[in-house]
């Protein structure tokens, strides 16, 4: 029977109560009496002198409170960017400053040069209209490869030639991995671009700044997935505020999808200004607004070549990336293409040899931070189409050849050849899942029948990896991570026996609320109804990282699993004094403690009054009360796997591409709430779906954004996606977290692009169109441009 | 300023708008329903659809000023008199048919009213009626079951009735 609590129940989400009646308390629910409200004036022109921002006309609109410009932030700090890179020459990456408010250059459209403070939004707006700025246009650097040719203009002064890093990993390996590539039996190459993606959570960003004068203590509200990390870099790096004077909120946060750990301008601004003005400043962007400001995601040029010996086994890769940063350094963009990408290149293979070499480029196009997968979707990308065209092209069977180069399953731990150990996997087994899920038996049946109907039917069948759980700290910190990557949690246990949980890690439609009172559930032996989470506000949670990378249950799961068992512990210390035994006689199971060999037993609610209440209790020996915090900083990373299979129909009149199925089998380790992982899966696999076949960020050649808009920038719809097919059921529990779980937010996105664009090109192959590869979006005008060149 | 009178939720409100007050803006700025949200400036997300008149209609893109006198049904008007969820909402609980909950009450709305219109929808007609709504999180997947759900729940409940 199916557990209804505790750790594996597919118990119902408590905060979707809220959602479903209007109760939720989303940032711009949030107004304070008083508020005044905020625009900002934004370039319209890609790159350009900023020669002068005459605000004097806007300033005596109705309405106008005061006027920031650029000149007002230069005292403060810029943006910080919280990794350092090291060129392979062994010098540090060019980090020129992110201002605030635009500064003697604009670099983008959307850079913002001026900010208007109104009493309502209207006049903000409306007096934002009549300030007058004189930009002297410069020639807008948007393509990759122009920019760094040499022949382009330079972003930054710091970086003449627009590179911001030049990365080589493995550098040891390189000469080895040439050598490889050069004696090889075979290999394959393959360009491919890796298209900038907008993130698109459907709540767009907003800002609250509140100033206390009383206290001196400012407080933003902001849609975020950290906000411990906003304080701590807005108030160390940007506007010099103590932590003690300053406190971040995120409450109900309508998805981030990695576009909401970034410290933004526009929150700075709202603190900064509630404070110089003495009112709350509100600021909510529009989706406009929202394209152009937003950190975007992904955005790679590669090629990659895979040598293969005669019998299919790899020997070596090497890829060379370019890899957009866009106009600025947003928070965590410069780990991206590196850390969280090159370390994932040896995929679920033993390919012995790996080097990639990564540049990062500066262009006049809005900021590149981490996206759903950030990183690891790119490298999948890449491992799996040039597996795809390598079986293609040496005529094996592309499933045969994936299960000739796993690292098998009793080969764990397994150390790869960049960097990273993995500790345990069975590759071979979610592929055979996926195989039995997909009924790839059947598919020549499912293919006669599609071609019956003049359509042609193709599979697509891969692995992935990534690396979740992010991160040790120590580990981190030698790679150029700024800050530690441990996760935080308070366990408070109430006289009464109910029980809050704070923790560093943030929902932004996760449902921790749910599935973290699970994990406790089991521990104590109470019911989820007792307890209760607490997490978004800096002033009621202990100093934690947040929610990213797939990380929350494995860090912050697991600082919970520590804090708890100190409880625990303490706990029995108190129940053997009040059943008169000795501690180590004590056992805690479902909720009761025993004293082993006897009838003596306590429950959880009466130790926790005692601790209370302490009228008979060790003094000596024990402090009252019963709250514990543990900060939780994991030793490795996790690596969720898993192998995902895609049907597609193709119309060879019309290249349209229509998903039939699309089956993903996850290994995720334990898994606490299966409803909730699922959902988590099918979310993902819809981004990646949809990056395969729908969406772009498009720039003009004078950096306008052409896909400014959900008319322009294809969205996912209900009706362009399948039913899912999700299974969790091959299990490797991590072997270094208390909870043996893995992280399921982002293996949708990385593991399902390859599979449809792969099953894409089966389809055409087989029809005898023969063509190699098909950039994202395979929309119908790029397959039909492929079949027509294929054909003539 | 034009004043408005309307019934939201069964209430009569009124108020004094500006002739570019949106629907959505009276609703969350002036009467506190903050459960509508704004999602995009083009009409396209349906994260704001809300009932007027008993159509469904996106409150980005009407003025309050227009709708004197209609009736309007918000999300915060969809549980059931005692407080408990409606049938559609208690399908989304059910089925895990939202995840950040952002999109869920322009989903809700337009499930409800695609269930009034066609009490028993096929998987096709229900994605073809949420067009007009975007959510990122759920890959649609689970909204489409907790409609179909909801389908099955209210038909069942007629019969039960009769
Ligand atoms: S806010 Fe009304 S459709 Fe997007
Ligand atoms: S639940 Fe988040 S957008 Fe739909």
């Amino acid at each position: 029977m199916a557990k209804d609590s505790g750790i594996g129940a597919s118990i119902k989400r408590r905060e979707d109560v809220r959602f479903l009646t209007g109760a939720g308390n989303y940032t711009d629910d949030i107004s304070i009496p008083g508020q005044l409200y905020c625009f900002f004036l934004r370039s319209t022109v890609a790159h350009g002198k900023l020669n002068g921002v005459d605000t004097a006309a806007a300033a005596k609109m109705p309405g106008v409170v005061r006027i920031f410009t650029g000149k007002d932030f230069e005292a403060v700090g810029g943006l910080p960017c919280g990794w350092l890179i090291t060129s392979r020459d062994g010098t540090p990456m060019k980090e020129p400053k992110h201002p605030i408010l635009a500064s003697g250059k604009v670099r983008h459209v959307g850079d913002p040069i001026a900010a208007v403070v109104a009493r309502s939004l209207a006049e903000a707006r409306d007096a934002a209209e009549a300030i007058e700025v004189d930009i002297e246009e410069l020639p807008a650097v948007i393509d990759m490869k122009a920019a760094v040719s040499g022949s382009a203009a330079s972003v930054h002064d710091e970086a003449p030639d627009n590179i911001c890093y030049d990365w080589g990993f493995v550098e040891e390996n390189r000469d080895a991995v040439d050598a490889a590539i050069k004696g090889a039996h075979h290999v394959t190459t393959l360009d491919l671009t890796n298209q900038r993606l907008v993130a698109n959570p459907m709540e767009p960003r907003v800002a609250v700044g509140d100033y206390n004068r009383a206290s001196g203590e400012s407080t933003l509200y902001t849609t975020s997935q950290n906000p411990h990390v906003i304080r701590l870099l807005m108030g160390a790096f940007v506007l010099g505020i103590p932590e003690h004077k300053l406190r971040v909120v995120a409450p109900d946060v309508g998805g981030g999808f990695g576009s909401k750990i970034f410290h933004y301008a526009e929150e700075a601004f709202c603190t900064f200004a509630a404070k110089a003005i003495g009112k709350p400043v509100k600021w909510t962007s529009d989706r406009s607004e929202a394209f152009l400001s937003d950190a975007q995601g992904r955005d790679h040029v590669t090629k990659i070549e895979l040598a293969l010996d005669q019998n299919g086994k790899f020997l070596a890769i090497r890829t060379n990336t370019l890899a957009n940063m866009g106009a600025y350094l947003s928070t965590f963009s410069t780990s991206v293409p590196t850390w969280l990408h090159g370390t994932l290149m040896a995929g679920n293979y033993t390919t012995p040899l790996i080097y990639c070499n990564v540049k990062a480029v500066f262009t006049n196009t809005v900021p590149v931070d981490a996206y759903r997968g950030a990183g690891r979707p790119e490298a999948t990308f890449q491992l799996e189409r040039v597996i795809d065209k390598a079986a293609r092209e040496m005529g094996i069977d592309p499933i045969e050849l994936r299960r000739r180069n796993f690292v098998p399953a009793d080969a764990f731990p397994y150390q790869t050849p960049v960097a990273v150990q993995y500790d345990v996997g069975n590759y071979q087994a979610t592929m055979d899942k996926i195989v039995e899920l997909a009924d790839v038996a059947g598919f020549p049946a499912r293919r006669a029948e599609s071609a019956a109907r003049g359509k042609l039917r193709g599979l697509g069948v891969n692995a992935y990896i990534e690396a979740c759980g992010i991160a040790p700290s120590q580990l981190v910190g030698q790679l150029g991570a700024r800050a530690g990557l441990y996760e935080s949690a308070t366990v408070r246990v109430n006289a009464a026996g109910g029980i809050v949980v704070m923790t560093g890690s943030h929902s932004h439609g996760q449902g921790h609320e749910t599935t973290f009172p699970q994990v406790i559930a089991e521990m104590f032996g109470v019911s989820e109804d007792m307890v209760d989470i607490v997490h978004g506000d800096s002033a009621r949670t202990p100093m934690g990282m947040g929610t990213y990378g797939s990380r929350s249950i494995a860090v912050g799961g697991s600082a919970m699993v520590r804090a708890a068992e100190k409880i625990i512990s303490k706990a029995k210390k108190i129940a053997s004094h009040l059943m008169e035994a000795s501690a180590e006689d004590v056992e805690f199971k479902n909720g009761v403690f025993s004293v082993a060999g006897t009838d003596k037993t306590i429950d959880f609610a009466s130790v926790a009054l005692a601790a209370y209440v302490p009228h008979n209790y060790p003094l000596d020996q024990i402090e009252p009360g019963l709250e514990e915090t543990a900060f939780y900083d994991p030793s490795n990373f996790t690596y969720p796997a898993g192998a995902y299979a895609c049907e597609v129909e193709v119309d060879p009149e019309t290249g349209v591409v229509e998903v039939k199925s699309f089956a993903a089998a996850d290994d995720f380790g334990n898994v606490i709430n299966p409803m909730i992982v699922e959902g988590q899966v099918h979310g993902g696999l819809a981004q990646g779906i949809g990056q395969a076949l729908r969406e772009n960020t498009v720039y003009g050649a004078d950096g306008q954004l052409l896909t400014g808009s959900f008319m322009d920038y294809a969205m996912p719809r209900a009706d362009d996606m399948p039913m899912f097919t999700v299974d969790h059921s091959c299990q490797t529990p991590c072997s270094h977290n208390p909870l043996g779980v893995k992280g399921c937010g982002e293996a949708g996105a990385i593991g399902s692009p390859p599979a449809v664009v792969n099953a894409v090109l089966d389809a055409l192959n087989s029809g005898g169109i023969k063509v190699d590869h098909i950039d994202m979006p395979v929309s119908p005008a790029r397959v039909w441009d492929a079949i027509q060149a294929a054909q003539h | 300023m034009p004043k408005v009178s309307m019934t939201v939720n069964g209430e009569t409100v009124s108020g004094d708008v500006e002739g570019r007050t949106l629907l959505v803006q009276f609703l969350r700025e002036h009467l506190g329903l903050t459960g509508t949200h704004v999602g995009c400036d083009t009409a396209q997300c349906g994260a704001c659809v809300v009932h007027v008149n008993g159509d469904s209609v996106k409150s980005c893109n009407v003025f309050a000023a227009a709708l004197d006198g209609a009736s309007v049904t918000t999300i915060e008007g969809m549980a059931n008199a005692d407080g408990t969820l409606g049938v559609v909402q208690q399908a989304f609980q059910d089925h895990h048919g939202l995840q950040c909950g952002f999109c869920t009450p322009g989903m809700v709305m337009t499930a409800a009213d695609l269930l009034k219109r066609n009490p028993n929808p096929t998987e096709a007609e229900v994605r073809a009626y949420l067009e007009g709504n975007i959510c990122r999180c759920t890959g649609y997947h689970n909204i489409v079951k907790a409609i179909m759900a909801a389908a099955a729940n209210m038909s069942g409940a007629k019969v039960a009735a009769e």
